[in-house]
């Protein structure tokens, strides 16, 4: 039943993902690319609850890399799509010479 | 302290909303840095609340592993120039990648070790499952560990094409997708017997885990230059669908929900790319573009002009638009391009950006680096706006870009990239093209601008022409 429940997330999920971002302009692709980079990122709590457990050495270890790989992704994803975002910029008026 | 799974589990939906609300507001140019902050949030809180799990009981590990990561990760943001943008995702997409395919490793060991007493206490969200591991998470930990692996391989290989720290050209060999198919077929026959044998150290799974390396590697180096926007947002998707597919494995929702997300959002920038080719997507991955057909030679006698007479030109003219493609990147031409544009503009010229969707080696990348430069986005013209506005500009300047503009996608039935839309520069009544020297571009295409007869090619170091018309300007 936990399948099935789970699988009706997953459905949902990806409508959602279509609907939100069909109209995205072509000036935002990079950035929201990043952005979403950044969120895939979540795989981080999987890697925190392997990394945290006393059950197996090795699992700590993949875990551990695990969390430093994804916090990689976390930091530098969200950190990276500020810095595009920052640059984006309507015109000023009175305008730069 | 711990709390409950259930109280933890609350956190994640607001997690979830952050989140679905940040990509929501991504997608507006007004409010898009709001959105990324709330999604970061949503992030800040899931991983803070995990961090209580009952499971977790040692933090020597987390912490040294957060700490390596998030100064990896910030240096790495900071440093990063903005042509190097897309090297900087493939790699994001790539670690984010890895970390999947460790996570759902992990999980098996948690589920095919005896359990131990220390962990008694059940794993988040599942009912005490009795020893021994159901099929369906056995299935879960494959699709994780194979997607992770595919993405993880296979950015290393996009990074290392567009850091040209190998050949970015495609590498095809005679062969290729047998090769291909007996990897695909490897990774079933290993994933099917591993799921009916599993057991820790089974060579079945160091098969199935070399493999799916292996296939991320053999599905990237066929992929040509030109093609990248498309295989880095299809990565994007990757790193997404393997998060979520760690989901299933550790049975978390919100993996699941943000994973699968950013998994469907990568497809539609991927079809995205692919329409602005007007390829499929099955086209793009498995042929070597370039060597399907011969293209119609085309011959005519190029007309150079240099830096003085294309300021005359400029001066008088009323409109103008520029069409950047990947060679300014290269040239590390946008701040002299914005300038140029300042200048013409308070001459009493109109000036716009043309961005071809598939400009670049990402999606969206010149607009990226014409934003660094200052460049307002109102400047920027997508393909379908500018084409109509062709015939009535005066001067269409192309920098660095080849194929985007090619007369021979709308023309030659012949040339490999027909039926491709293009921005009509030709239409405009002069065209100049800033370019190093003679030959063909990335894909290796003949392109009959070249030889208008409204054609001025200004050869050369495009940063170096542009900073002369802009002394010209000055002067």
């Amino acid at each position: 039943m936990e399948a099935v429940f789970l699988s009706f997330i997953l459905m949902l999920s990806i409508f959602l993902g279509f609907e939100l971002i069909s109209k995205v302009p072509a000036t935002l692709h990079t950035p929201l690319m990043s952005g979403a980079n950044a969120i895939s990122g979540i795989t981080v709590l999987g890697a925190l609850i392997a990394a945290g457990q006393e059950h197996a050495a090795a699992a700590t270890w993949l875990g551990a890399v695990a969390v430093m790989f994804a916090t990689i992704n976390v930091v530098g994803g969200y950190m990276v799509t500020d810095r595009m975002l920052g640059m984006f910029k309507k015109k000023d008026k009175g305008g730069a010479a | 302290m711990t709390l409950s799974p259930v109280f933890i589990n609350f956190t994640y939906i607001i997690s979830a909303i952050l989140f679905i609300y940040g990509l929501k507001m991504l997608g507006h140019p007004d409010t898009a840095r709001r959105g990324n902050l709330l999604s970061a949030i949503g992030m800040f809180i899931a991983i803070v609340f995990t961090l209580f799990a009952q499971e977790i009981v040692r933090f020597e590990y987390i912490i040294g592993a957060m700490l390596a990561g998030a100064i990896i990760g910030a240096l790495a943001a900071r440093l990063v120039a903005m042509t190097s943008m897309p090297e900087m995702v493939a790699l994001f997409n790539g670690s984010g990648g890895a970390a999947s395919l460790l996570v759902g490793w992990a999980v098996l060991y948690d589920e095919l070790l005896p359990s131990a007493g220390a962990v008694a206490d059940g794993v988040l969200g599942t009912a005490g499952v009795a020893a021994g591991v159901s099929t369906f998470t056995l299935i879960t930990v494959i699709l994780s560990i194979l997607i992770g692996g595919v993405t993880a391989s296979g950015s290393v290989i996009a990074y290392a094409k567009l850091a040209e720290k190998m050949t970015s050209a495609a590498i095809v060999f005679s062969g290729q997708r047998i090769v291909n198919s007996l990897i695909l077929l490897g990774i079933v026959v290993s994933a099917v017997m591993f799921t009916m044998d599993p057991a820790i150290g089974s060579t079945w799974f160091w098969v199935l885990l070399g493999l799916s390396l292996l296939l991320g590697v053999m599905a990237v180096i066929p992929i040509g230059g030109a093609d990248m926007p498309v295989v880095i947002s299809l990565l994007n998707s990757y790193s997404g669908l393997a998060a979520c597919a760690a989901g299933f494995a550790i049975e978390n929702n919100l993996l699941i929900v943000a994973g699968s997300t950013v998994g469907a959002a990568g497809i539609i920038l991927t079809n995205i790319m692919c329409k602005a080719m007007n390829r499929s997507l099955a086209n793009v991955l498995f042929s070597g573009f370039g060597a399907v057909k011969q293209a119609s030679k085309v011959e005519g006698e190029v007309k150079p002009i240099n830096v003085d007479d294309a300021y005359l030109i400029l001066e008088s003219a009323s409109s103008v638009v520029f069409v950047p493609g990947y060679g300014m990147a290269v040239a590390q031409a946008q701040h002299v391009v914005r300038e140029l544009g300042e200048l013409l503009e308070k001459n009493g010229c109109e000036v716009n950006f043309a961005i071809h969707p598939v400009a670049g080696r990402m999606p969206g990348h010149m607009n990226v680096l014409l934003a660094e430069a200052n460049v307002p986005y109102e400047q920027l013209v997508e393909m379908d706006d500018i084409n109509p506005r062709l015939p009535n500009t005066d001067v269409a300047i192309v920098i660095g870009a080849n194929d985007v503009v090619n007369p021979a996608a709308r023309e030659d039935e012949n040339s490999p990239i027909y039926g491709m839309p293009i921005i009509n520069v030709d239409h405009a009544r002069t065209v100049f093209v800033l370019k190093r020297s003679m030959g063909s571009g990335f894909s290796g295409v003949d392109n009959p601008l070249f030889f208008g007869e409204n054609t001025r090619m200004l050869f050369g170091d495009a940063k170096q022409s542009i900073a002369g018309l802009v002394a010209a300007f000055k002067s």
